[in-house]
């Protein structure tokens, strides 16, 4: 059954009632779906035109009102049963769910931003232990944008200046997607999350030991890791490709072309300056797109990732 | 004006020359204007379309890079729902054949239909001029993205404000044709099926086009004017938009299919030789269709953080469009049984629209359900969806319509042989390119993707390689049209031996479409009575 599926496997009690709707569905689509093609074919097969000669014996039946009463009725109650069936799993898999903690979600052009309660944030990371179910608060800062996870069977999309919620109860260890389903500009197919469901143990010496190792890190380390996590990595490469974005690769020290005209050298300042106000020097050929980074990125986790540019040779 | 014998003559063609066509009050003309502009818009669409499917076979950058890609995903889809699939069925075939079904000389306003043409002429060249900042907001235009990026979005509401105001006027005109000018003798209950579908048509194109017009304006004004209509920082509502846009565009997903329905109706009796099945229950389903029609809109909005009352609501009302829908499939396949049917193209695309419109009938009672919407919506499995609807319902509808009224339209025939060829390969490579993206919409692939992970890209190499086999279909298909229009042998007036008004007249017809205008004794769907009329 799972394999039935791969894939897309559910990865959730939720999920498994979700798909249930989906077979039901689908059997009884089928049941219509081979009735209907199925007469057609014999239809077509047993009543061609054999001789040239035709209009013969041709039956001149028009209607018949037993029949059609039938065939109003019994796709009226089939689409009956869908409606039902799929509001009640719809009604319980969206209800609030007691006891749930809470993360606050703000998307952006092409991000997802998660902050804890304990006042922890990450980019396009979210990290939950399996057990408690998880309320995600969402709200977006510019365009609309969707939160997608596959696996859970769950979608809601996120308004700017209003909030919108989703909940779920991770119950299985894994990595799972987190997909944008609403269009939002050029980085859109590139605005991707994971979900990362840990056991309460793991999670737990996972969190004292992001703690401890942030301090230790050597600066540059720590500039890759805040690359990663603030999403910059979805639009960059270090690689030399090209994606939304330039790429990181041999940046740093660099003369680059603007779009407004002339150039600027990539130095401190200059990286500084795209990462807290983007739009000011726009690189020639590349769409004005980054979103501003100013208040997330303070100065240490600043020079950490200038510190990691300069490694990008 | 006596008929000719031969049904050689050239018919409402005999004129020449620019004028006599730009300046035609003929609806016969108006019609074949109409389907060269949107046939035009077909193809340029489906070579965009062709271009999208290219860059999904690798999962990367490739090719071209994202923003492109936006923008070809755009034009594809906004020129095929507002330039090909609205006004072409209902304009083009509309124009030409209401007339010609009830046995009128033209349609009530000669000259507003031929206002209609120009004005909707000059919405394109509108919507043209302003792509030269190309946009890239897909075909819905969802605020606040539009009202922030892309083209000159101010300018291309103005030509959709147009258009719509063409769509509007022919929508006008057919109803009062429909009113006023049958034929001495059509009552209601005689009247083609394709009638019924047009006129439903025309309903929802009066009623909700309007609505459309609103709606670009205000987007319009809040680009201009910086309103905030639609801007929460202004204290708007960003989902105001997706009410009034789809509060338009649900009911016009009718106004596409209806026509086509219609069509179908009328040949599956011809080549099956029997009267159709439920005469009225296929007439008023269309009445129906088009009024449920106007009140499911917000399915299209269950996850957009509407009020889940409101989702409920609309999932229930959605529901009752399909009744009417399976009504007319049951009663068409019940219309072959005992037929003596014979498979000549206009049949066989006759039921391939029955066979793919199935299909997309079925799969929208997943996206009617709210548990499954959730999971699906905004995923390849809508991209496959809207297809078998669109293109495998509509777009075969029309084809069966040209195929079946081309030696009416034209006076000559196509090539039979070249015309099945084109047939199979159309419907192996639609197939191969829809069917897939199901299962990759259910497995999580969002649609207006330039770039997946991975795991998505075999079913999206097979899902491009369906694609070139359609458009060599289609190709084919096309190739046969003009081979038709200039070299196919000379038609009769009544090739498949129907028993509709249009066949009694030449091939081409003349201007004023009958010689003497036809009385009508019986409805046009009593094949075992009746011997069909013309020379067969
Ligand atoms: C040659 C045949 C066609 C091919 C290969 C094709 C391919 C595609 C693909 C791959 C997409 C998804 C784009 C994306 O989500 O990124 C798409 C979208 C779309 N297609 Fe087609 N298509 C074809 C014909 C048609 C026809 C005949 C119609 C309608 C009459 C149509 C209407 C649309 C619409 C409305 C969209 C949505 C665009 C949007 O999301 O803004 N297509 N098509
Ligand atoms: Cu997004």
């Amino acid at each position: 059954m799972t394999n039935a599926f791969a894939g897309g496997a559910a990865a959730s009690p939720s999920a498994w009632q979700i798909d249930a709707v989906f077979l039901f569905i689908a059997c009884v689509s089928l049941f219509f779906f081979l009735l209907v093609e199925g007469l057609l074919i014999y239809f077509a097969i047993r009543y061609r035109r054999r001789k040239a000669s035709e209009d013969a014996a041709l039956s001149d039946v028009r209607s018949n009102t037993l029949l059609e009463i039938v065939w109003v009725l019994v796709p009226s109650l089939a689409v009956l049963a869908f409606f039902t069936y799929g509001y009640v799993v719809f009604r319980d898999v969206t209800a609030p769910q007691p006891g749930a903690s809470d993360v606050n979600v703000t998307a952006g052009q092409f991000l997802y931003e998660f902050k804890y309660a304990d006042g922890r944030t990450a980019v396009n990371e979210l990290r939950v232990p399996i057990g408690p179910p998880v309320k995600l608060i969402m709200t977006s800062r510019d365009v609309i944008h969707g939160f997608f996870i596959p696996e859970y069977r769950i979608k809601q999309d996120i308004l700017p200046g209003q909030y919108t919620y989703l909940y779920f109860q991770p119950d299985r260890e894994g990595t799972f997607d987190i997909f944008c389903t609403q269009y939002c500009g050029v980085g859109h197919s590139n605005m991707r999350a994971k979900l990362i469901v840990m056991s309460p143990d793991a999670y737990s010496t996972w969190k004292a030991e992001a703690e401890g190792a942030k301090a230790a890190l050597p600066l540059f380390e720590k500039g890759k890791e805040l690359l990663e996590r603030f999403g910059c990595l979805g639009c960059h490469s270090v690689d030399g490709s090209v994606k939304v974005g330039p790429t990181f690769k041999g940046l740093f020290g660099r003369m680059v072309l603007l779009e407004a005209g002339g150039e600027a050298k990539a130095d401190e300042e200059y990286i500084r300056e795209s990462i807290v106000d983007p739009g000011a020097k726009v690189v020639k050929g590349f769409p004005n797109a980054m979103p501003t980074f100013k208040g997330s990125v303070s100065d240490d986790d600043m020079a950490a990732i200038v510190a990691f540019l300069k490694t990008q040779k | 004006m006596a008929l000719p014998e031969n049904g050689r003559s050239r018919g409402y063609l005999a004129a020449r020359g620019f004028r006599s066509w730009a300046l035609t009050l003929d609806h016969k003309r108006i019609g074949a204007l109409y389907l060269y502009t949107t046939l035009f818009f077909f193809l340029l669409g489906g070579i965009f379309g062709l271009l999208i499917r290219i860059k999904l076979m690798y999962p990367g950058q490739a090719i071209f890079s994202n923003q492109t890609y936006n923008v070809l995903f755009t034009l594809h889809g906004s020129m095929m729902i507002f330039l090909f699939i609205i006004p072409g069925i209902p304009s083009g075939l509309g124009n030409f054949f209401i007339p010609l079904l009830i046995g009128a000389r033209d349609v009530a306003f000669p000259r507003l239909n031929l206002a209609s043409y120009w004005i909707f002429v000059a919405g394109i060249l509108v919507i043209l001029g302003s792509l030269i900042r190309p946009m890239d907001t897909g075909w819905t235009f969802y605020t606040p993205y539009s009202a922030k990026t892309g083209a000159n979005i101010a300018l291309l509401s103005f030509g959709i404000f147009l258009v719509g105001m063409s769509s509007i006027l022919t929508g006008l005109n057919f109803i009062v044709t429909v009113h006023k000018l049958r034929a001495p003798g059509m009552t209601w209950h005689r009247m083609p099926l394709f009638i019924w579908g047009m006129y439903a048509t025309s309903i929802i194109q009066v009623l909700a086009t309007p609505v459309v017009g609103i709606t670009f304006l205000l987007l319009a004004m809040e680009r201009v004017f910086g309103i905030g209509f639609f801007d929460p920082a202004k204290g708007g509502d960003p989902l105001l938009f997706q009410h009034f846009f789809w509060f338009y565009s649900h009911p016009v997903v009718y106004v596409m299919i209806l026509p086509a329905m219609g069509v179908i109706s009328e040949v599956i009796p011809v080549f099956s030789r029997k009267p159709i099945f439920g005469y009225k229950a296929i007439a008023y389903s269309s009445l129906a269709i088009a009024f449920i029609g106007f009140l499911v809109w917000g399915h299209h909005m269950f996850v957009s953080g509407m009020s889940k009352t409101a989702s409920i609501i609309f999932s229930f009302l959605t529901f009752f469009v399909a009744v009417p829908t399976s009504v007319k499939v049951f009663n068409w396949i019940a219309t072959m049984y005992k037929g003596s049917i014979t498979f000549e193209s206009p049949m066989l695309y006759a039921l391939t629209f029955i066979s793919l419109f199935i299909i997309g009938g079925l799969t929208g009672m997943f996206l009617g359900a709210l548990a499954t919407d959730v999971h699906v919506h905004d995923t390849y499995f809508i991209v496959a969806h809207f297809h078998y609807t669109m293109m495998g319902g509509t777009v075969m509808g029309l084809l069966a319509g040209l195929h079946y009224w081309w030696p009416k339209m034209t006076g000559r025939m196509l090539s039979e042989k070249t015309a099945r060829w084109g047939w199979l390969l159309t419907f192996i490579g639609f197939n191969l390119t829809f069917l897939v993206q199901f299962y990759l919409g259910f497995k999580g692939m969002p649609r207006r993707w330039a770039e997946y992970p991975p795991q998505y890209q075999t079913l999206n190499i097979v899902s491009t390689v369906g694609s070139w086999i359609l458009a060599g279909g289609i190709l084919v298909m096309f190739s046969n049209f003009i081979r038709g229009l200039f070299r196919g042998d000379p038609a009769p007036a009544n090739p498949w031996k129907g028993l509709t008004l249009e066949w009694q007249t030449s091939s081409p017809p003349p201007e004023e479409n009958f010689g003497t205008v036809p009385v009508v004794t019986d409805w046009p769907y009593g094949y075992v009575k009746r011997k069909p009329a013309g020379d067969g």
